[in-house]
């Protein structure tokens, strides 16, 4: 969006992306959570499947 | 606003931005300390690069390892966060003309991250932590050790709630209008990854700390790995965050330059959130009990998608430049552009060259290395310092010495001295840092071990001879370890001469021309693109690197299928 259209749509409702990009703690709690699951989590579930040696 | 209220502020005569004086006092102190670790952390490296040297083979077997373990916490935890607490304070408060929420709280974690890092230093220097900078269990440190990397980690946690609580009161004290500059949405995607980062590290160092001091008795070696490295590497990608959140605030301050496009460079910051912690896992790619879907998907999936926001930065940020150049009159060919920036100017030229050389040297090698069949090349090697110190030394801490040319006018109000040092001081420093990160790169792809005190295995029994050439490579690495450190001592008395003896600028503008002139509020400060993409240099630029990336990535390949011939 262009500064001009910026100023002109101030009552145009904020798009879905940009409420998102806007609020920091939708993205801190993206930025937690997924690198939490996707690595911490799941890893330490590897690990824990790991038979043990008899 | 009250009157004591605003006897808080001044306005900067340069930029015309409101300064919360609370939040430069603590910007100040954060920089300057974090100039003290790089110092420190700096000899070390120069120590072991000396020694890693064959034919100096400065310090025995148990110094080279303390000095290791002393320069890695140093540089790469020290040095780097108190500067990206004096980047988050400067990108909040500044930026957005607010007060900065809560400065007794900064200060709280200001004085714990020093006792913190000051703690560590002494565990090391005791000579009784000699762990280096993972700390890999089943070796122990010393409990003091553990403890002060955690009393620095709740002190930097407080630092970035901090800059969390400014966001929120900027907003509710309308300092501005719409979304953040993107130069603060930078600093967020920073201050993002550095919670993350500080929560894998209290849930990995809390219970080894405990284990060091007896209270358990067992730590788990792979499951320390996985979640040590959720804080070991993604501690480096607040590195990257933050130095591309500085290469737009140099840009826009020197050049007035505008992003290409605010909602492209946003969407790659947002790539970064969502992915780019998750290329810890390229640690772990030799590691026999993590299974192949988890390393190819944190790895070769989700990584990619943070490259992607890497390649998005390395267009628009010299596209940027290009634009505001062309639209002063630099339009002449696909590079009058280029060859007409400032380059005199040691914060323009800091900037461009940690540009260039992140994404030729850090950037290439870190997505061969993410590739789980090609790191069995180059696993354990001097590849892997060869690779972050591209990232992290030629990206995050020249871009963080370039913007200190800006600070010193702009925060602690005193005109730079000793010009000619300064305007040198960029290009020193890179040639030396391209110098250690290309020879250690080219010595582990010869095979040679990284975190080896001695390369000919002299007291081994069965003999190891590396090729000639590793040993060259090894002396060349010395050559530029040394071109570096003076790059860096240059650094340090061209900041510390201005602070201490630099002109006063009080109320004044900086002198014109200085190397570090002419700062431009406008672009830093708001939410604005450049809206052109007739940019020929930037395209040829650009091109340039994908057949770098390409040839290097498919030569890589050719030695693998080297190794594994198929019959």
């Amino acid at each position: 969006m262009t500064d001009t259209a910026r100023s002109a749509g101030a009552a145009e409702p904020i798009p879905f992306m940009q409420r998102i990009l806007d609020n920091p703690f939708i993205l801190l709690f993206l930025g937690v959570s997924i690198p939490a699951v996707l690595y911490l989590m799941w890893g330490v579930m590897e690990v824990a499947s790991i038979p043990v040696a008899q | 606003m009250s009157a004591s209220a605003n006897a808080e502020f001044r306005t900067c005569p340069e930029t015309g931005l409101k300064v919360h004086l609370p939040a430069e006092k603590l910007i100040k102190v954060n920089a300057v300390t974090a100039v003290i670790f790089l110092a420190v952390g700096g000899l070390f490296g120069l120590l072991v690069a000396l020694t890693r040297w064959p034919a100096v083979h400065l310090l025995p077997a148990d110094l080279f390892y303390l000095a290791l373990t002393a320069h890695g916490a140093n540089v790469l935890l020290f040095w780097i966060i108190f500067f990206e607490m004096a980047v988050l304070y400067f990108a909040s408060a500044l930026l957005l003309n607010s007060r900065l929420a809560t400065p007794a709280w900064g200060w709280v974690g200001y004085w714990l991250m020093l006792v913190g890092a000051v703690l560590a230093n002494i565990a090391v220097l005791q000579g009784d932590s000699t762990v280096m900078f993972t700390s890999y269990v089943p070796m122990k440190a010393a409990p003091h050790f553990y403890l002060g990397l955690i009393v620095f980690a709740v002190g930097a946690l407080i630092g970035v709630f901090v800059f969390f609580a400014t966001l929120v009161v900027a907003k509710d004290e309308n300092t501005y209008e719409g979304s953040v500059p993107l130069v603060t949405f930078g600093a967020i995607t920073a201050a993002v990854i550095a919670v993350f980062t500080i929560v894998s590290g209290a849930i990995i160092l809390i219970p080894t700390f405990l284990w060091s001091i007896g209270l358990i008795g067992y730590i788990d070696p792979l499951v320390y790995k996985v979640v040590w490295w959720g804080m070991g590497h993604s501690s480096q990608q607040i590195n990257v965050s933050a130095h591309v959140a500085v290469w737009y605030a140099i840009a826009a301050l020197v050049l007035g330059a505008k992003p290409l496009s605010e909602k492209v460079s946003r969407v790659a910051f947002l790539f970064y959130i969502l992915f780019l912690q998750l290329a810890s896992a390229h640690h772990l790619l030799a590691e026999p009990g993590m299974s192949e879907g988890w390393k190819v998907f944190n790895t070769s999936y989700a990584m990619y998608l943070a490259v992607l926001g890497s390649m998005i930065h390395g267009l628009t940020v010299p596209g940027s430049i290009e634009a505001a150049q062309r639209e002063k009159g630099y339009t002449h060919g696909a590079f009058e552009w280029l060859r007409k920036a400032p380059w005199g100017n040691p914060a323009f030229a800091g900037m461009f060259l940690s540009l260039v050389m992140f994404g030729f040297l850090g950037g290439i090698s870190g997505v061969v290395m993410g590739t789980e069949q090609l790191n069995l090349l180059m696993h354990n090697t001097l590849y892997v310092p060869g690779h972050f110190h591209g990232t992290v030394v030629a990206g995050t801490t020249l871009a963080f010495m370039a913007v200190t040319y800006l600070l010193v006018p702009l925060i602690f109000r005193r005109g730079l001295v000793l010009n000619k040092m300064a305007q040198w001081q960029p290009y020193l420093f890179a040639i030396g840092v391209t110098g250690i990160s290309l020879f250690m790169m080219g010595a582990g792809t010869l095979g040679v071990a990284r975190r080896h005190w001695d390369m000919t295995f002299s007291d081994a029994v069965v003999s190891v001879s590396y090729p000639a050439g590793a040993f060259l490579m090894m002396g060349l690495n010395g050559v530029f370890a040394v071109l570096a450190t003076l790059g860096g001592i240059f650094y340090i008395v061209v900041v510390v001469a201005s602070i201490l003896y630099g002109p006063k600028l009080g109320d004044k503008a900086a002198p014109k021309p200085a190397p570090a002139a002419a700062p431009r509020p406008a672009a830093i400060a708001s939410y604005g693109s450049a809206g052109t993409l007739k940019l020929p240099g930037t395209a040829i630029l650009v091109t340039v690197f994908f057949v770098a990336f390409v040839l290097y990535y498919y030569v890589n390949w050719k030695y693998l299928a080297a190794l594994w011939p198929m019959r």
